[in-house]
């Protein structure tokens, strides 16, 4: 019989006292096998609750099957997004082309798996600017308590701003100029880009410097500043893999609203050129054919809705997850 | 209370001259001519003494404060004179580069269309997330609670521009016309309800974009609500009300909704720009001639002048809500005015 002390006992109790001894059995009436001799690590406990929540494993699958069609269909279905067949044009499904093809004779499928790699560049690359931005500004605001009163204002003035008019006056304004420094693709890819990342990193550093605020306060910090840690190696080492979680959560909530952003630019017509396919635009080139041709206004406004629902839950699931109150219960 | 309002609303001020400067810089930036338009006929000369006369030329500054001396001053003063009658002296008002009508006529002639749709949706939307806010938060996971939270979900996700196209596609193209369930997809803006029958065409077209605006101001504010309600049902004094004897309805109505509501309220103005935005979107799926649509065509036409008004309309908006919110809050929260 293995004898294991019962957790939270001290190893000597008072001078006379009489040592306790729990036996392996009556502990594993209370804890579970599997809790038991198993090194239990921060990625594995979040993966364990993340693993509870049905709908975030259900987006998660559902994110990475749209991740995974779009960056390695167009090597299987290999007809070129842009080719046109002006014979075959406002075709049904057939065998040829599964979702038909539009009033050029494009394939709608390509036209989908392209714009999809568009679309989901777009969201990743303004989701990581954002939280650039974001982290930086939060981590400032909360650290350093001369930038907080500055850097918060500055916070709220953005907030008060009407976003999307603005973006569209941006849009409107520069794309022209960056079109002829750095190509049509280029030129719009960056525009886009920046725009959405500058206009949405708000939220991020308000949620950032809230928490920084109270770690700042925490006895490891007090501990590195004692030992003279300057300020820049108390921030990488000690503070911001701390405020990762709530990082993390405005990261996937960014990937959407960049999405949806992007898409609403397309569809105003203000996005990329026509013959470069995003999904928003797509979306704006199949609505005057709505009538007439329903299912392709449908697949490229079914493919934005599914990933943005699909990553709503995996944000849902690892806001969860990643909460220390809610993990393990 | 006063003091606070007045503080309140005394710092609002500059926000909204930083805002008004970000837009006209903005706006300022772009290459577009004021005579762009015009024939190409008119003489280089005659083209310059237009801009001279549109103030194109003068320094950035200079420009600046006449533009807000117009928006600030000029044009409520016109507004009097007017309403009023009142004969004050006013100078020039903010033209429009493409119609060379002043752009507060035409704003105030596409309001109307636009306060129709956006402030009918949001009252709708607000009384359906109510009592599914209430009803989730106390039956908390049970079916309804799950149904809920899932069509919020979609609510968040799926944007105005698709469920707006899918609508249509459902309710205007499958359902044949002469069905009873028939919606127009186009809104007709000149339609005068006079009668019964014009009203029924009224309610009928207004559905749709009702529905859709609608759809993200219920998700949003039925998780509000439901995450409100469950903190405060939890909270000793529903205990207490609960251990009196009251009854569960006047709990749960009176007691827990009223306090819930607190946060939910300032949520719902906070609310209201962001479904201006939304209107944008929606004005342009379902053709309404509103504000939105005005902006486009003047970001389209490079109308500067239109485009800086409108924008800085929306701006005044979000503002102005912003201080509602606070104000609100201070109103039925007494801890917060003693800040």
């Amino acid at each position: 019989m293995t004898e294991v002390k019962a957790k939270g006992q001290k190893p000597s109790g008072p001078v006379g006292a009489k040592r306790r001894v729990v036996t392996r059995e009556q502990i594993l009436t209370v804890f579970p096998e599997q809790t038991l001799g198993v090194h239990r690590s921060f990625a594995g406990d979040v993966w364990a609750q993340f693993k509870s929540h049905k709908g975030a494993v259900f987006g998660a699958a559902v994110f990475l099957t749209i991740v995974f069609l779009v960056f390695f269909g167009p090597m299987i279905w290999t007809i070129d997004p842009t080719f046109v067949d002006i014979r075959s044009r406002n075709q049904g499904a057939s065998f040829a082309h599964p979702l038909g093809t539009d009033q050029l004779g494009r394939d709608l499928l390509a036209r989908v798996l392209s714009g999809g790699r568009v679309s989901l560049a777009v969201g990743l690359t303004a989701m990581a600017l954002s939280l650039l931005f974001g982290s930086t500004i939060g981590v400032i605001a909360g650290y350093f308590r001369r930038m907080d009163g500055p850097l918060m204002r500055f916070t709220d003035l953005f907030l008060a701003l009407p976003l999307l008019p603005l973006l569209l006056v941006i849009v409107m304004l520069f794309r022209e100029k960056l079109s002829g420094v750095l190509g049509p693709e280029g030129g719009i890819f960056i525009l886009m880009v920046s725009a959405i990342g500058l206009t949405s990193w708000m939220q991020t550093a308000r949620i950032v410097r809230g928490d920084v605020l109270a770690l700042k306060e925490r006895e490891f910090v007090l501990a590195a500043k004692s030992i003279g840690t300057p300020s820049r190696r108390i921030i990488t080492r000690h503070v911001l893999p701390n405020v990762l979680s709530p990082i993390m959560v405005s990261a996937t909530l960014g990937i959407a609203t960049a999405i949806i952003t992007e898409s609403a630019l397309s569809f105003l017509g203000l996005g990329f050129p026509p013959d470069f396919p995003t999904w928003g635009r797509l979306l704006f080139d199949a609505i005057d054919y709505t009538r007439d041709y329903p299912g392709r206004v449908i697949w490229p406004g079914l493919a934005i809705s599914l990933t943005v629902l699909s990553v709503n839950y995996i944000g849902d699931g690892l806001r969860d997850a990643l909460d220390p109150r809610l993990r393990g219960r | 209370m006063l003091t606070y309002t007045f503080r309140r609303t005394l710092v609002s001020i500059p926000t909204l001259l930083f805002i008004a400067f970000v837009i006209f810089f903005i706006v300022k930036l772009s290459p577009s001519d004021p005579t762009g338009n015009l024939p190409l006929t008119i003489p280089p000369e005659v083209r310059e003494k237009i801009r001279e006369s549109l103030g194109v030329n003068q320094p950035f500054l200079v420009q600046f404060f006449l533009w807000l001396k117009q928006i600030v001053v000029t044009e409520p003063l016109h507004w009097m004179n007017e309403t009023f009658g009142t004969q004050f002296e006013i100078g020039q008002r903010i033209l429009s580069y493409q119609t060379r009508s002043p752009v507060m006529d035409l704003i105030v002639q596409r309001m109307p269309q636009t306060l129709w749709v956006v402030g009918t949706s949001y009252v709708v939307g607000v009384l359906i997330a109510v009592p599914i806010g209430i009803i989730s938060a106390y039956r908390q996971y049970s079916w309804f609670d799950q149904a809920g939270t899932f069509v919020s979900m979609v609510g968040f996700s799926v944007p105005p521009f698709f469920s707006g196209v899918l609508v249509i596609i459902l309710f205007s193209i499958i359902i044949p016309r002469e069905s009873m369930f028939w919606l127009p997809s186009i809104y007709d803006t000149t339609h005068e309800v006079v009668g019964w029958e014009s009203f029924k065409f009224q309610f009928r077209q207004m559905i749709m974009p009702v529905m859709v605006l609608a759809l993200q101001t219920t998700a949003q504010i039925s998780r509000f609500l439901r995450a409100s309600m469950l903190d405060n049902l939890n909270q000793d004094y529903v205990r207490t009300a609960r251990a009196k004897g009251v009854k569960e309805r006047s709990v749960v109505l009176l007691h827990a909704l009223r306090n819930s509501m607190i946060p939910v309220i300032t949520v719902i103005a906070l609310g209201v720009p962001a479904i201006f935005g939304g209107a944008i979107i929606t004005e342009q799926i379902f053709k309404v001639n509103g504000l939105g649509q005005l902006l486009i065509i003047a970001i389209q036409g490079g109308d500067v002048p239109t485009v800086q008004t409108i924008t800085f309309m929306f701006a005044g908006l979000i503002v102005l809500f912003n201080l509602i919110a606070d104000i609100l809050y201070g109103v039925f929260d007494p801890r917060i005015r003693y800040d």
